[in-house]
């Protein structure tokens, strides 16, 4: 064997004073860092594969554990990073292509941070939500361009499929599969305990979650895993994926050894064999051949379900999505480059698509251009992370965002971007029973939906100090935001004017 | 009677309801004390059975019919009359082991630290009003409750 | 009207604390030969060796029988039952009667006839608080003691005489220790531990006769060996108590012959403990079981039968917990398969000589029917309950020897049964 020049990235730091021996973090490490010494009556750690998921730390009984940076230095290069070099040690040694879990990490610029929200004073009084009603409730689907009444007062407008929710913040899809069934479990009973939705992902849906169908989106990928009849209808809404934010371009590679018997049977795929969405779907290849997927799948569900259509955030979103309003979709979704994943090549996640706040504004605007704005929903991912965000989005022009990181957040998902190795800490990203069980989905849930509820709270008091009494008034209200250090082309394609102004 | 239920579908096998049970009945009652400096190493009176994935905790399930108690020797087991709670009053106890002999769930433990004394579950009566391993579990996978709710 | 019970230790407490279940009011009268509040008889040898006291061997509160309404006769002796009357007569010709009545009478020592026994002091048994406390009163440090019989009785004699003095031999007719409870390997192990302590051992061989004027001065033995002996314990076995009972007409077999209510074969009289024999499920035969939680789980029966409730004694199998010098052992059921039958059985065995420890299992038909445990005895009650549940050992997915042998040997639903409804068994 030669020399492997990987280094640990992380320290463990025991203090000795606090340390009684239980060996609750030996246990508890899935990637075995801890080891309990019998001779030596001592714990100690082995850093090579320690993640820093936090898992020790939180359930140390004495606190005894702290984890930090490694501090192995390399020479300082501005240029030849730590981790620049580490990753060619790594594909020097494998000769494999990196990969990654959650979202991009870089430092690009987060416009979700330069912009800023107005508050009424003196001329437009604020509101306070806790004594007037303040409206958060959402219909996503397409809004008929009028509406038509009989003698009588009663609309005669057929309605096309809507789906009215009391928050605007869904749960991103996330597959089981990718996620174990618990964290999948636990995202259900949020939606419907918050009255929103959750997104299956293009893992298909097991049988026991049909009871949460109005709450859930099934989601059709160009795997087709676990989509037939019964799928499509038991959701609330049918979601064609065409692409993710983490890693627009490419398709899906959930390994056959999370292919386990309840994984086979919701995908429809035999046990231990990889399952692989393919980059494209094959019977796509124009905006017309999307339009007979969209139509088949209304009439697989007998035009009673909204198709929503998913893409990542890329440089000519504006114009596929104009393609995708015209195909007949219902709700346009675009993922950011900062969304999530289970898994991505690491070279595509860092430095493939665009970020939302740009594309939600672009195509935004183009849609309103051409007229048809109000034929789709538009609904955002990638990287929504508090609920300043998600006024932001929608001042933007948001119907809704999605949450898929947030979520898993306060599932206890700590980011330490393993979700590839399927041995997440925290019971998410993982089919190993033992990691599963840690995930209580009586527990989670209500985890879950306190954030939605929070986060509901919060959009409240930022639109009421705007004076604003419903979340619809605010979108595409592109006045309440000004930008912050932004420049003249950035400004423009938000279409927001600079602070001050 | 409040019993403590385990749910071994989301037990994770970290055994912090071992440390926490044990720490309950130590002298200091302090964790670090407790382990560090007591000259009885503190026992726990639950046990974390596991094959991992399969963990469950364990401790006595106060029997209304409770073997121990008919077994012991000396009188020792006990039953409370009003809170149900078996336990054993560690001074009249030999060690003889006859109730490890016919407790039914091995909730028994030999403290042969000292005086030999079975030392058992007394649901922390003393101590708190709820049992120190269901106060501790990460993962709500031991609850205190009236049978069947 | 009245409940009477003969005895007091935990046949005739627990009858007493069954009846009051169910009957408050009606008067319950105890009658015991022994002078004493209820106490262990178990625990007499750890009286000798100073572990408890007078006070802390009462095996229940000193307020037992106030609360619950009974009447006591101490150190008085019951020497007829009429059956017809429904009345016993006591020595001193108080007559008592009775609605009901429960022999729970015990075990009386077993000392068979040898040469030069009579007349003599410093000749013992050990079965009760006075005689420990003479013991206690007698030994010294100096003395050669012997002891008769290396059983249960006799073994703990001899550990609780040995902290009083220092040269204690056991003859044993049999050619190993514990013989009724151990195997001939187990029994290698608790010997050898206990000769390690100092305690002497002669086999396969008993006395012939007793030697001294008024005092025990030394043995002769059968094998013609003699030894010198100051003072001598005899504790060759105990038999039932039975003597009253079988005067007055009560079948007596081994031991007083009971339903399983634990009615005798005349109406109104009970009897529970060592004093009767009961069906020994593990070897199928019936038998005298002398072991207290056996007596206690009878007197339950009883005194539930007695005041009109219906309790049934189902299966009753030897369970011991013992141990000697630091030793644990713990053994139920069968433990020994005789040669002719070892086809039929099943046997499983760990152990490890050295280190003291042994762990043994008897199998037959995919049923538990004994076991013997030394050292590693714990979680012992999850094997007693195989047996007494006669579960089918191929459920089980671990090996009943295995250290982690437990509740996670069984199938969930078994488990979760057991478990999550807590309490019932
Ligand atoms: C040294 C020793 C150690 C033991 N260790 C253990 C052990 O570790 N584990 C175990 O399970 N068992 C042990 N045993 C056995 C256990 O003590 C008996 O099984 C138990 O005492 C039986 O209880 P019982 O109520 O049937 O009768 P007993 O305890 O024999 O009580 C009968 C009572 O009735 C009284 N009595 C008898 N006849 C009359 C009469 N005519 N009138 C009035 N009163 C009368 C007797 O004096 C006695 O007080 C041990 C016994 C001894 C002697
Ligand atoms: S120790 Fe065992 S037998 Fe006694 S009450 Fe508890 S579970 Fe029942």
């Amino acid at each position: 064997m030669s020399l492997n020049f990987n280094v640990p990235e992380f320290m463990v730091e025991r203090n000795e004073d606090r340390c009684i021996q239980c060996e609750v973090c030996v246990r508890q490490c899935a990637n075995e860092v801890h080891t309990y010494d019998e001779e030596d009556n001592k714990v100690y750690a082995d850093e090579t594969n320690c993640v820093n998921c936090h898992r020790c730390v939180l359930m140390c009984p004495t606190r005894a554990l702290s984890i930090k940076k490694h501090s192995l230095e390399f020479r300082e290069n501005a240029n030849w990073t730590a981790s620049a070099m580490n990753e060619i040690y790594k594909q020097a040694q494998t000769g494999g292509i990196l990969l990654s879990g959650m979202g991009n990490p870089k430092p690009y610029p987060i416009y979700w941070d330069r912009m800023l929200l107005n508050a009424s004073q003196v001329t437009n009084p604020s509101i306070d939500p806790l004594r007037e009603p303040m409206e958060t409730k959402v219909i996503l689907g397409r809004k008929p361009e009028k509406v038509t009444f009989d003698e009588d007062g009663n609309m005669t407008t057929k309605m096309p499929p809507q789906i009215e929710l009391s928050t605007p913040i869904l749960f991103s899809a996330m597959s089981f599969g990718s996620i174990s069934k618990n964290a999948h479990a636990s995202l259900a009973r949020a939606a419907r305990e918050t009255g929103t939705l959750y997104n299956t992902g293009e893992g298909g849906l097991n049988k026991e979650f049909y009871e949460f169908g109005k709450n859930t989106i099934v989601q059709v990928a160009s795997g087709r895993f676990g989509v037939h009849k019964e799928y499509l209808n038991a959701g609330a809404a049918i979601e064609i994926k065409i692409g993710q934010g983490a890693k627009p371009g490419i398709g899906g590679h959930l390994p056959g050894e999370k292919v386990g018997e309840e994984v086979s049977a919701t995908r429809m795929i035999p046990e231990g064999s990889d399952a692989i969405s393919p980059a494209p779907h094959h019977d796509i290849y124009s905006i017309e051949d999307l339009r007979q997927l969209i139509y088949s799948l209304k009439e697989a569900t007998d035009y009673k379900k909204p198709v929503f259509v998913k893409i990542a955030a890329v440089h000519n979103a504006p114009a596929i999505a104009s393609g995708i309003a015209r195909a007949g979709a219902d709700v346009i979704v675009m993922d950011g480059y900062r969304g999530g994943t289970g898994a991505a090549p690491t070279r595509v996640r860092d430095n493939v698509g665009i970020p939302i706040e740009l594309a939600l504004a672009a195509v935004d605007q183009r849609l309103r251009e051409e007229g048809i704005r109000n034929e789709v929903s538009l609904l955002v991912a990638g990287s929504v992370r508090n609920s300043a965000d998600v006024v932001k989005a929608v001042a933007l022009g948001a119907d809704a965002v999605y949450i898929g990181s947030a979520a898993v957040i306060a599932m206890g998902c700590h980011m330490c971007q393993k979700c590839y190795t399927g041995k997440c800490n925290w019971g998410i990203a993982t089919q190993r029973e033992d990691l599963v069980k840690r995930l209580n989905p009586e527990i989670v849930s209500t985890r879950l939906a306190n954030l939605i509820r929070a986060w509901t709270h919060e959009i409240k008091e930022m639109l009421g100090g705007m004076g604003i009494n419903a979340i619809d008034s605010l979108r595409g209200n592109r006045l309440m935001l000004r930008g912050i250090g932004l420049s003249e082309k950035e400004l423009e394609i938000l279409g927001i004017n600079h602070a001050g102004e | 009677m409040k019993r403590v239920y385990a749910n071994e579908t989301y037990c994770v096998g970290c055994k912090l309801c071992e440390i926490h049970c044990a720490v309950a009945h130590s002298e200091s009652k302090d964790i670090i004390k407790a382990y560090k400096k007591e000259k009885i190493k503190p026992m726990p009176r639950i046990v974390v059975e596991d094959d991992m994935p399969i963990s469950f905790a364990l401790q006595c399930r106060h029997c209304e019919d409770a073997p121990c108690i008919k077994a012991c020797i000396t009188g020792a087991m006990q039953k409370g009359e009003q809170t149900g709670i078996v336990t054993n009053e560690e001074n009249r106890c030999v060690g003889c082991w006859t109730c490890i002999l016919v407790c039914p769930f091995g909730a028994i433990v030999r403290n042969e630290q000292g005086k030999k004394v079975a030392a058992k579950c007394d649901l922390c009566a003393e101590i708190e009003d709820t049992p120190a391993c269901v106060k501790n579990c990460p993962n709500e996978a031991l609850k205190y409750e009236e049978e069947g709710e | 009207m009245a409940y009477v019970i003969i005895g007091n230790a935990a046949a005739a407490i627990s009858a007493v604390e069954s009846i009051r279940k169910i009957d408050t009011k009606k008067p319950i009268i105890l009658i015991s030969d022994e002078p004493y509040h209820t106490y262990s008889r178990p625990l007499i040898s750890y009286y000798l060796g100073d572990k408890v006291t007078e006070d802390t061997m009462r095996y229940r509160g000193e307020n037992f029988y106030k609360k619950h309404n009974v009447t006591t006769y101490f150190g008085k002796k019951v020497v007829e039952i009429i059956c017809d009357k429904k009345q016993v007569r006591l020595e001193d010709d108080t007559f008592i009667s009775y609605d009901k009545l429960l022999i729970a009478t015990g075990s009386k020592p077993f000392v068979p006839p040898m040469k030069g026994l009579t007349g003599k002091e410093n000749i013992h048994t050990f079965l009760k608080l006075e005689d420990a406390v003479e013991l206690k009163q007698k030994v010294k440090k100096d003395m050669r003691v012997v002891i008769v019989g290396a059983g249960l009785i006799g073994l703990k004699a001899a550990e609780g005489l040995h902290k009083l003095c220092d040269d204690i031999t056991v003859v044993e007719l049999a050619d190993s220790v514990l013989s009724t409870i151990l195997d001939r390997k187990a029994a290698d192990i608790v010997q050898k531990h206990i000769t390690q302590e100092g305690i002497k051992f002669i086999f396969n061989t008993t006395i012939s006769e007793i030697e001294g004027e008024t005092k025990v001065e030394k043995l002769t033995l059968q094998d013609g060996r003699v030894i010198p002996c100051d003072l001598l314990v005899v504790a060759i076995g105990v038999r039932p108590n039975v003597d009253i009972a079988q005067t007055a007409g009560i079948d007596v077999n081994r031991g007083i012959v009971v339903d399983d209510s634990m009615q005798t074969n005349i109406a109104d009289i009970y009897a529970a403990g060592d004093v009767t024999e009961s069906l020994d499920v593990a070897s199928d035969t019936r038998r005298v079981l002398a072991l207290w939680p056996n007596a206690y789980r009878q007197g339950e029966v009883a005194g539930c039968s007695m005041a009109g409730g219906d309790a049934i004694f189902d299966s009753a199998f030897a369970m011991n917990a013992i141990g000697f010098f630091g030793l644990p052992m713990i053994t139920a059921g069968l433990v020994n398969v005789d040669e002719t039958q070892a086809e039929q059985y099943e046997v499983q065995l760990v152990y490890d000589e050295e280190e003291k420890w042994i762990k043994k299992f008897i199998i037959k038909q995919n049923q538990l029917k004994g076991f013997i445990l030394i050292s590693k005895v714990d979680r012992a009650g999850i094997y007693t309950s195989l047996i007494k549940e006669g579960i089918d050992i191929r459920q089980l997915d671990r090996a009943l020897t295995s250290d982690a042998f437990g509740l996670i040997a069984f199938s969930k639903e078994l488990r979760a049964e057991k478990m999550l409804k807590g309490g019932r068994i």
